[in-house]
């Protein structure tokens, strides 16, 4: 059992309430924090090693130390919880379960950013989260955590919760920056990065719930201690939302050094496969990153057990590798179809492109279409390599990440499952009724302890 | 006349002072939520101006962000929304056949509404629910680990709620 720092006292009655949530501890980091100078906050961040759970990983404390400081200007921080990339539904539960772990951690982020407003941004779809986090917030406040002269530090602070209205983009921090000016979510240009002109044109750091959440054990216990949990540069633990085709789908805090095959079937984590199937495929990451066949996803092209981590999971880079991202593990089995699964995944990245890059806008639709037309028994064996030239051009092509986000899964289900492809072309009225199933992908056996 | 009630229109005063002054456009998102709610269940032209108007902005700026994202509903909607997720997740657990199965009880197609206008069908992508496939938003809820069985039953409920 892997040591657990968000999730440990998630399963306390009651501790979705202030209550409770104090009496376990909670707002310690704050007690903390409000007497440490902003700066050495900062620090501490970066000395844990903490790296951005939203699914770019890019590292949290060096991102704090970005943001610009005009004087006169206001700073905001606001927290990104348009959790939206298929297979990752983490920071529901968290909001869910133990709003108050957020709330602390914002606390905690803005006074060392020198924010005096926060926002939590929160997909439109998760209407009775945002109740629950209202609740927490009016509870805090009540008890001093939020409004003026906090806990009599001389520090103000006010937090609001807003709904977006269902758009995927607004996930990427310069679209959402626009929907919560009221506006649609079409992602900026890059230079000026938010730290410099966020929102309202003011310095703004935008930060995953996850990652706000594990402010708080890095500001107890110290950022050496969370740095010294996990393995090289994938510090301290991680959420994993588990789904598809496992007997034990939900939600589970690793320590990022335990195997992607203990993962998957270890009573622990996932259980297995369900109905003894075999294992096909896996999308470790959240829908965006590519998918690996089971034997690269188990053991990197070097022949080592492949962990999940960060490095490991991108050992080999998108030749034999994938990505950590958002921690949406999506596993297939040997009765799934990688055209059709390949196929609802480019019509998500067709209905959310925000149409502002031609590269995405028009790409996107044809992937759509002629993926749909393979699937259903009519594509051409040149589609695959058209496929393939569509993906390349919209990768890097586009103002926000969407374009790669869309390209990737595309790509990955080619470059592995290309004989798939070239079946369902072959076998234009076969491939109706039956699957291809599972021919060279061998599945290796997981023995409980090894 | 259009016009929210009292106590909307207090919550929308709350909602304009979240921001720093002369930032009222970013209250439309939620007050285009609460209109929605208030006014039938869509945003028909003249609600939509009725918003602008509310927060001193152009109409145009409300229709732009009405049509761009997908929970606003731009043309009249049953009594009952259900959306059902077809994204990857979810298809590997079966949501196909859950809306074959929806779409036969209720006789009706994929954004249609029964003859009674009880019942929307709409399919709609990623709800962030994926470890309880198959599932659907019906109005402030998730209902999840669909089979025909719940969806039965989430019917009858809905009409008992009705009648």
């Amino acid at each position: 059992m892997g040591k657990k720092l968000l999730l440990e006292k998630v399963h306390i009655e009651g501790i979705r309430h202030y209550d409770v949530y104090r009496r376990e501890g909670g707002y310690r980091s704050v007690e903390k924090a409000l007497k440490m100078q902003p700066n050495d906050i900062v620090e501490e961040v970066k000395k844990s090693g903490l790296r951005g759970r939203g699914g770019a990983g890019f590292p949290t404390g060096m991102k704090w130390s970005f943001l610009a400081k005009p004087d006169g200007v206001p700073r905001y921080l606001v927290c990104n919880a348009d959790e939206s990339e298929p297979g990752t539904f983490k920071d529901r539960y968290l909001m869910e379960f133990i709003p108050h772990i957020l709330i602390e951690g914002m606390i905690v982020a803005s006074f060392a950013l020198g924010s005096n407003t926060s926002y939590i941004y929160i997909r439109g779809e998760y209407d009775w989260v945002t109740d629950i986090l209202e609740n927490a917030i009016a509870e805090a406040k009540q008890n001093g955590w939020l409004g003026k002269n906090i806990q009599g530090s001389g520090y103000d602070l006010e937090m609001y919760v807003q709904r977006g209205a269902g758009a995927y983009i607004c996930g990427e921090e310069t679209a959402l920056l626009e929907s919560l000016e009221g506006k649609r979510g079409n992602p900026r240009i890059k230079p000026p990065f938010p730290a410099v002109k966020g929102l309202w044109g003011c310095p703004t750091v935008v930060n995953n719930v996850e990652t706000l959440a594990a402010v708080v054990p890095i500001i107890n216990e110290g950022g050496e201690a969370y740095a010294q949990i996990g393995v090289g540069k994938s510090t301290g633990t991680k959420l994993i939302s588990a789904c598809g085709n496992i007997n034990k789908p939900g939600i589970y805090e690793i320590d990022m050094t335990i195997s992607v095959e203990e993962f998957i079937y270890s009573d622990e984590y996932c259980g297995g496969i369900p109905n003894g199937k075999k294992l096909k495929a896996c999308i470790p990451g959240g829908s965006s990153v590519p998918i690996l066949p089971a034997n690269l996803l188990l053991t990197t092209a070097k022949g080592e057990k492949r962990l999940m981590n960060y490095e490991s999971l991108s050992d080999g880079g998108f030749a034999t590798g994938s990505m950590m991202g958002s921690g949406g593990f999506i596993v297939l089995d040997e009765d799934q179809c990688i055209v059709k699964h390949t196929y609802t995944l480019a019509r998500f990245y067709r209905h959310e492109s925000c149409g502002q890059c031609s590269p995405c806008r028009e790409g996107t639709g044809w992937m759509e279409k002629i993926l749909l037309s393979i699937e259903s028994g009519k594509g051409k064996m040149s589609d695959i390599d058209l496929l393939w030239d569509i993906q390349r051009k919209i990768e890097g092509n586009t103002i926000c990440p969407l374009g790669d986000a869309a390209a990737w899964p595309v790509a990955a289900a080619i470059r592995h499952f290309r004989d798939e492809f070239e079946w369902h072309v072959n076998n234009p009225e076969k491939c109706l009724t039956e699957n291809f199933g599972l021919r060279h992908y061998a599945d290796p056996v997981y023995v409980a302890g090894s | 006349m259009i016009q929210f009630k009292e106590t909307s229109l207090k919550k929308v005063a709350e909602i304009i002072a979240r921001y720093p002054e002369g930032r009222q456009k970013s209250a439309l998102l939620p007050v285009l939520h609460m209109a929605q709610v208030e006014f039938g269940g869509w945003l028909d032209v003249p609600v939509m101006d009725y918003v602008a108007t509310l927060l001193n902005i152009e109409p145009i700026e409300v229709y732009e962000v009405a049509s761009f994202y997908s929970m606003y509903n731009l043309k009249p909607v049953g009594k009952y929304l259900f959306e059902v997720c077809q994204t990857g997740p979810c298809m590997l657990n079966g949501s196909d056949n859950i809306i074959d199965y929806i779409k036969q009880k209720l006789n009706i197609g994929v954004g249609e509404t029964t003859a009674d206008g009880m019942f929307t069908l709409k399919t709609v992508e990623c709800l962030g629910a994926c470890g309880y496939a198959p599932m659907m938003q019906m109005g402030k809820t998730y209902r999840e680990h669909l089979t025909k069985e719940k969806v039965d039953s989430i019917i009858e409920e809905c009409r008992a709620k009705a009648n």
